[in-house]
């Protein structure tokens, strides 16, 4: 059974979002963590750049596979967690405190468009 | 008659054929429409022994004209110590394919992680892979790399001077991608790198260059690094990698990837290949990188031991996604290239590439000083040179007269290229293995046909 969280937005593709502000945090949900296994190296998005929503924007590989991170909402990369760099096993760990990376000018539509915590549980009960 | 790679007699067949509830094979076809089925028997001759076929393809390849090589355009005819192919035809080395229970095979991972570790050495670059088809291959490689490097570029810079071969698979790399080839012209045999800042924009993602290039010259790198980083745009630098004993690394221009192709350490000309392309990269471009990469890790008894290890581009683990299908390598041929440098060490590849160096040097001086035929640019080469003739004629006939003698004088760059411009062009080169003999037997045939 994976963990959901109440007060973040989930897409399909298993990534929440919190914001902060004018900041959205994205990362991987425990659904995802848990399909991957365990977590060798996350690929950071590159700083400045803006990315759509359901833009391919980094790669999460794990001693299974190479997954693809699907942007979920429109922005600009202001951070990547440089944490992960050396650690991508604090993923494993605590997927909803490890973010992978920091959107600002982020499109509100995109993030309204999300899944609520509720929703996102019943998706994952439709898998 | 029994066929001896068809097992099944006219008897089998019927046997067959009956347990189906089917009569001939005619009916068991009867599904294929008319308009593709052949009306006439297929027009092959009869059948020959084995002794026949022996005996004709020995009279055909006695057709072969023997001489003294001095041909190179890429590949070149230099000193194979015997310790390569009695160690390489080890039985086995030779019948293990890529290894797919990789880790069963640690001899064979053993191997390829020496050939790594070499291809790093060499190009003074952090990271290689277990090796490539061959140096074009590679260059495509370098430019798939590039592309996947920087977001939202598609073009990758090419100097005019790479060798035509490698430009004509980038070409096809470029149709069958949709990337767009910018190649960058030369002056005076050499890419005309002032040219850069002007054809570098942000759709860019990269450039490839090639030392020595197609004419045998060495190119100068300096700065070159630095302009495409600012645009965030790599570098690939292809080099023959014996001439990297005598010439400044990849590593040392800062290059972001070295790659070449590895026939010039311990492989046969062999009609021009197979041949293996090698590539290294910086640490920072490690999960880019095509291919498979051998690691050394300890088993659980803490003994030293060889894995495959990051294979993040493949297609068995991103499916769909691979950004390089390159899965195979030619390990043979990588292992071939590994036994020879281990046998000749660092001293014996200087000494190869010195000698190459010295006995190029010795020929070209003495042509230049003959009528008709011209070391045209006064720039640095290594084993390799570009004599240009006052006219195709004279070419065709100082070709003619040396081959009389027994000697392939060089190779047209023309054949190569077919373009015009390059008709008067001979590329000689010169290895460590031509004697002084087989040098005064050229200059003395050269200077009859010459004079």
């Amino acid at each position: 059974m994976s963990k959901v969280i109440e007060n973040l937005r989930y897409s399909k593709d298993h990534e929440w979002v919190r914001i902060e502000g004018d900041l959205a945090y994205v990362g991987i949900t425990d659904h995802a963590q848990q399909e991957l296994g365990e977590i060798v190296f996350v690929e950071l998005p590159p700083l400045g750049e803006r990315y759509r929503k359901g833009e391919e924007i980094s790669t999460v590989e794990s001693v299974k596979a190479a997954s693809a991170i699907i942007n979920p909402i429109e922005g600009v990369v202001k951070e990547a967690n440089e944490d992960l760099d050396g650690s991508p096993e604090l993923i494993n760990e605590d997927c909803y405190t490890h973010h992978l990376y920091i959107l600002t000018s982020f499109s509100e539509d995109d993030y309204g468009e999300l899944l609520d915590a509720e929703a996102y549980q019943s998706y994952l009960e439709t898998l | 008659m029994i066929y001896p790679y068809i097992p099944h007699t006219d008897e089998d067949r019927k046997i067959m054929l009956e347990a189906i509830g089917l009569s001939s094979m005619e009916e068991l076809f009867s599904g294929l429409s008319e308009d593709i089925l052949l009306s006439d028997s297929v027009p092959i001759s009869q059948g020959r022994t084995e002794d026949e076929v022996q005996r004709m393809i020995d009279s055909i390849a006695q057709r072969n004209v023997r001489g003294i090589p001095f041909l190179g355009c890429g590949c070149y005819d230099h000193i194979v110590p015997s310790t390569v192919e009695a160690l390489s035809s080890l039985p086995s080395f030779v019948t293990a394919y890529t290894p797919y229970q990789a880790e069963m095979s640690q001899g064979l991972l053993q191997a390829i992680y020496e050939f790594q570790s070499m291809v790093c050495e060499i190009t003074s670059m952090d990271v290689a892979n277990a090796s490539l088809y061959d140096g074009a291959n590679a260059a495509t490689e370098a430019a798939s790399l590039m592309v996947s490097a920087k977001r939202h570029a598609s073009v990758v810079l090419v100097s005019s001077t790479i060798h035509p071969f490698t430009l004509q698979v980038l070409q096809t790399w470029a149709k069958g991608t949709g990337r767009t080839l910018r190649l960058v012209a030369e002056k005076d045999g050499v890419v005309d790198l002032s040219l850069l800042p002007s054809l570098l924009d942000v759709d860019c993602a990269g450039l490839i260059v090639q030392s020595p290039n197609r004419y045998g010259l060495l190119e100068s790198y300096e700065g070159v690094a630095e302009i495409l980083h600012e645009q965030k745009a790599l570098l690939a630098i292809s080099n023959d990698p014996l001439s990297l004993a005598m010439q400044k690394s990849p590593g040392e221009w800062g290059a972001d990837v070295a790659i070449g192709d590895t026939q010039s350490l311990g492989l046969p000309l062999a009609y021009g290949g197979p041949s293996c392309g090698y590539m290294a990269v910086k640490e920072a471009l490690l999960r880019k990188l095509p291919g498979r990469l051998v690691g050394m890790s300890e088993d659980a008894k803490g003994r030293k031991g060889f894995t495959l290890t990051f294979q993040a581009r493949e297609q068995h683990i991103k499916r769909e996604r691979a950004t390089s299908n390159i899965c195979s390598n030619h390990a043979l041929a990588a292992l071939m290239t590994t036994i020879h440098l281990s046998s000749l060490g660092w001293d014996g590849m200087v000494e190869a590439a010195n000698q190459s160096y010295a006995k190029a040097h010795y020929l070209a001086y003495h042509l230049a000083q003959l009528p008709g035929m011209t070391l045209v640019w006064d720039k640095p080469f290594w084993c390799e040179f570009p004599l240009v003739f006052s006219d195709p004629k004279r070419l065709r006939k100082f070709m003619q007269e040396l081959r009389n003698e027994g000697i392939f004088a060089g190779v047209r760059l023309s054949t190569l290229t077919r373009q015009v411009k390059d008709e008067l062009v001979l590329l000689v080169a010169v290895t460590e293995k031509r004697s002084r003999e087989e040098l005064e037997l050229y200059l003395a045939a050269a200077r009859r046909v010459m004079k």
